[in-house]
């Protein structure tokens, strides 16, 4: 098998193959190395590739497996947005002021899959701080869409989606706060899953926006979704927002039936704006499902016009805030040349911060300033909580919901930088669900007239992230065979 | 025209739990520049906070203690400013919901009345680092180990009305943080520190004068010295017809007045909003029931009981009662020698003499409290005289010996066996023959100098009433 036909398996026929000893995971994290060579020029989804590290994991991995003591990630390469903290390897968030920076401490997943012995290959590109819809928002380079060079792979998850397109990774881990798990994923024809808020840690997530921040797996298959989600969820005293409650076992929502059970589609996300492509994908999703025994509802979500225009309060207002450490003082990037203390914060900051994060830190400055509050930040928690409510009622009358991840498929590079209202837009049906805290799930659906993937959310209700995963692998299985990336 | 001025503190009070407020780290001081540190509180990128419960736990004991009103939902809000000592740009303080308000404390006046002072509110925060600046070239060093130390910060309204009520106010604070267990309370070393504002008007007026806040206060007295100054300074602008600005104040203890502050301080917005990274956190009514029963007796309480149970005059009580060890150790001393007025006095003189020489706490004094009521036993018997005692007390002091110890092994058991006393004074009836003379012709004051002769000869053994009536009985 040549290194393309083995990468393409999924993890779990990968795991099957380690546990037989068909294929060492060092033979398997060397068959990465060779294609992030070989592919990765083009693509540019690593910021940083841990060779040493990565081979040493394996050989770990290795003896755990002859040891009999594999769990289901041991062996296999992953790739961790660049966005995750990484106990002494560097962790720059895309940003020239943590350019340099190297974390004493994992991030509580990365802790969990390094204790099942999974490999960690390295550190994937995104949007600045997973600010932005196209990784073009990286300070360093943006990452290609494997399917078309010349398009965004989405973002601000793109080096994670698009390493797993083009094979450079067995599965990878991102970060969705207004969809950057989920569009990157739909515009790469990959699984991506945002958990419900709280489901998984967030500790040493480097943190945009707290209240809506989760971490989530992508992965080629909601079976593989399923499995990194068995290993990375589950509460966490490191984190109080994490949620108490105990998982089920994803993995056992895999191969369940769906017959008899509700879909709601919402009226409001299937208007005016929506790609004819995209539409049509969405509808053909729907009839297959009704089809397979599904009963679909139309549903309303009354306030979801106003889910932007709060995201865009609320996001930069959180993220002003996190984003206030970044100073200078004590790691990351120092301007040279100052004056003073204050001369060495603008300096520092001015330069440190590429543009999309500047404007984020002024939009939520002035958002939070006294004065402002009440009819910002404040009006826009109101709205959240309104919004929350709309699903609340939803799930009343349906199950899941279905719903279209982007508007469009992926667009051309730089063809969105000049308008950054019009990039906003583009995760018009992906944050609401930030907003409310819900789990939903982006899974390959169909390709566009031009070639380009497309992908369905399944939205689950408040910590119903199994029935996201059910509902995503059952169409999975009725959606068959999804084209081939190009790259691969 | 005659002004009074209207005076309100900020009071923020460390508290000495074992770790930090969000992190594991230590809260001990003295440790060198940046070991008491973690990625949480050094603020480093993704960590996140967790809330101590002692914190909260020690919140709830000064907020019942001053009768607060406690809010049952607390909510932690980000106070944003840049600074050096401050890793994450922001503090973690309370703004909208603080753990406690509407409460009170009460002080006493210089004239012995009593006086209610508001407290506003009480709130959780955490403490930031500090700089330490070279002198030599421009240059500072950032030291973190105090980030993130538990602060509580304790408002009082506008209700003193005087420099020395502030400093009572002060004290009695001081006193329940200590008996509460809760925190040092000492100023001098930072765990009380306190600004003020104040404004004056016309006596009679009902309306606030415009206030100046003053800052950089670190003891008792500079506060008061301060707020002296800062009554003098609004007084002569007023008299003057000038208007008084609204602004921050540094005190300058070597100057002796208060000076503005440079820069653009009051310009800060801090942009208050709710830490999304801690959870609201629910006081439940049983928890604050549980705290209200193992509150101990607080100073006021046990002023009143000290004064029904030993009868003593208020001014002894407030001494005895300054610290809980203190209180403790009077107690346990009248418990071994029920004689509270007696054990009072030599507390109050001759122990707090000897500690103040070496400027000690009673608990780190090596005189517990069954050694005084031996020693007051000693005397009470006739076994001792009163100036051996305090020689005693002296020795135990230095060494923990017990008194009973020190008069056996010194041989300084009173003498008061007749057979003994006689010859000694008859010695010295002998030696003196001048002063026997004096005595004999009506001079009768003259007898002080022969008892003391007796008391030198027998190295103050001896018993002086009984060299007295010897004396009389042999030169009379
Ligand atoms: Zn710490």
């Amino acid at each position: 098998m040549d290194d393309a036909g083995l990468l393409r398996l999924s993890c779990l026929e990968l795991r099957a193959l380690l546990d037989k000893g068909e294929i060492t995971s060092f033979e398997l994290t060397n068959a990465c190395l060779r294609r992030i060579e070989e592919v990765d020029k083009k693509v540019n989804a690593y910021i940083t590739v841990d060779r040493d590290g990565a081979l040493m994991g394996s050989k770990k991995a290795d003896e755990m497996i002859r040891k009999g003591e594999s769990r289901p990630f041991t062996g296999i390469p992953i790739g961790l947005k660049d966005v995750l903290c990484t106990k002494g390897l560097r962790t720059t968030c895309a940003s020239k002021i943590l350019k340099d920076f190297i974390p004493p401490y994992d991030a509580t997943v990365v802790e969990r899959l390094r204790a099942e012995g999974a490999v960690i290959l390295g550190k994937l590109n995104m949007d600045e701080f997973a600010m932005g819809s196209s990784t073009e928002n990286s300070a360093f380079f943006p990452t290609k869409n494997p399917w078309n060079l010349d398009c965004i792979p989405g973002g601000s998850s793109g080096g994670s989606a698009a390493s797993v397109a083009s094979l450079t990774s067995c599965a990878s881990l991102g970060s969705d706060t207004g969809g950057s798990i989920r569009q990157p994923a739909s515009h790469c024809g990959i699984v991506g899953m945002k958990p419900a808020y709280g489901r998984v840690s967030r500790f040493g997530l480097v943190a945009f926006a707290s209240s809506l921040d989760q971490i989530g797996p992508m992965t080629k298959t909601v079976k593989d979704c399923a499995l990194m989600l068995n290993s990375i969820a589950g509460s966490d005293i490191r984190d109080s927002t994490s949620h108490p409650s105990p998982c089920p076992d994803f993995l056992d929502y895999t191969d369940r039936d769906i017959k008899g059970m509700t879909i709601g589609v919402p009226l409001e996300y299937m208007s005016e704006g929506l790609h004819n492509d995209v539409k049509e994908a969405v509808e053909g999703a729907i009839s297959k499902l009704e089809d397979a025994g599904a009963v679909i509802k139309e549903i309303t979500l009354p306030h979801t016009e106003y889910a932007v225009s709060a995201y865009y309060i609320i996001a930069p207002s959180e993220a002003s805030s996190n984003l206030m450490r970044y100073d200078g003082v004590k790691y990351g990037f120092r301007a040279g040349d100052y004056d003073d203390l204050m001369d060495m914060y603008i300096k520092t900051r001015s330069m440190g911060f590429g543009q999309e994060v500047k404007r984020r830190i002024m939009l939520g400055t002035f958002s939070l300033a006294s004065g402002y509050y009440d009819a910002y930040y404040k009006k826009a928690s109101q709205v959240r909580g309104i919004i929350a409510e709309d699903f609340q009622k939803a799930f009343n009358e349906c199950d899941i919901i279905l719903a279209p991840v982007a508007p469009t498929p992926a667009f051309r590079l730089g063809e969105k930088t000049d308008d950054p209202l019009e990039m906003y837009l583009s995760d018009i049906f992906t944050i609401p669900v930030n907003l409310a805290g819900l789990p939903a799930i982006s899974v390959p659906c169909a390709l566009s007239s031009s070639g380009l993937p497309i992908g369905i959310q399944f939205i689950g209700p408040q910590m119903g992230d199994h029935l996201c995963i059910q509902f995503a692998s059952f169409y999975e299985r009725l959606r068959g065979n999804f084209g081939e990336c190009p790259i691969s | 025209m005659e002004f009074e001025a209207v005076i309100g503190l900020e009071v923020h009070c460390q508290l000495k739990t074992k770790s930090k407020i969000f992190c594991s780290c230590s809260t001990d001081f003295g440790a060198p520049p940046n070991t008491h540190v973690c990625p949480i509180c050094l603020g480093m990128p993704g960590v996140l906070p967790v809330l101590n419960k002692k914190v909260l736990e020690y919140a709830l004991k000064l907020s019942l203690a001053t009768n607060c009103s406690i809010n049952n939902r607390n909510i932690f809000a980000r106070k944003h400013y840049f600074y050096p000592d401050l890793p994450k740009g922001y503090q973690i303080s309370q703004f909208d919901l603080p753990i406690a308000e509407h409460g009170w404390i009460e002080i006493e006046k210089q004239d012995g009345t009593k006086k209610r002072i508001g407290i506003t509110r009480i709130h959780m925060e955490e403490d930031a680092g500090k700089l330490i600046h070279d002198d030599k070239r421009p240059l500072s060093y950032v030291d973190l180990n105090r980030t993130g130390t538990p602060l509580l910060e304790i408002v009082s309204e506008p209700e003193i009305s005087a420099p020395e009520e502030a400093g009572e106010y002060l004290k009695v604070l001081r006193e329940l943080v200590r008996y509460l267990e809760i925190s040092d309370g000492n100023m001098e070393e930072g765990s009380l520190r306190c600004d003020a504002n104040i404004s004056i008007r016309k006596r009679g007026d009902t309306e606030l004068g415009t206030k100046t806040e003053l800052k950089n206060m670190n003891s008792f007295r500079h506060v008061q010295k301060a707020l002296e100054y800062e009554i003098r300074r609004q007084t002569a602008l007023m008299l003057d017809g000038q208007k008084i600005v609204q602004e921050t104040r540094l005190w300058d203890e070597a100057k002796g007045i208060t000076l503005p502050m440079r820069g653009k301080e009051e310009a800060h917005d801090y942009r208050y909003f709710p830490d999304p990274d801690l959870i609201p956190v629910e006081i439940s009514a049983e928890w604050i029931d549980d705290i209200k029963n193992g509150l101990i007796e607080l100073p006021a309480q046990k002023r009143e009981r000290f004064k029904a149970q030993y009868g003593l005059p208020y001014e002894d009580i407030r001494s005895l009662t300054a610290s809980r060890a203190l209180a403790d150790f009077f107690e346990e001393c009248v418990k071994k020698f029920n004689n509270p007025k007696k054990v009072a006095n030599w507390i109050m003189v001759e122990l707090m003499k000897l500690l103040k020489q070496d400027a000690l706490d009673i608990a780190q004094c090596k005189i517990q409290p069954q050694h005084l009521a031996e020693l007051l036993l000693l005397i009470d018997e006739g076994k001792i005289s009163g100036k051996i005692a305090k020689d005693i007390l002296e020795k135990t002091y230095a060494t923990g010996r017990p008194p009973t110890d020190i008069v056996n092994e010194e041989g300084l058991l009173q003498v008061s066996d007749d057979d003994t006393l006689y010859s000694v004074c008859k010695e010295v009836a002998t030696e003196n023959p001048k002063e026997v003379d004096k005595f004999r012709a009506g001079k009768k004051k003259v007898i002080g100098f022969l008892v003391g002769q007796v008391m030198k000869k027998t190295k103050g053994k001896a018993n002086p009433k009984r060299v007295n009536e010897i004396l009389i009985e042999l030169i009379g």
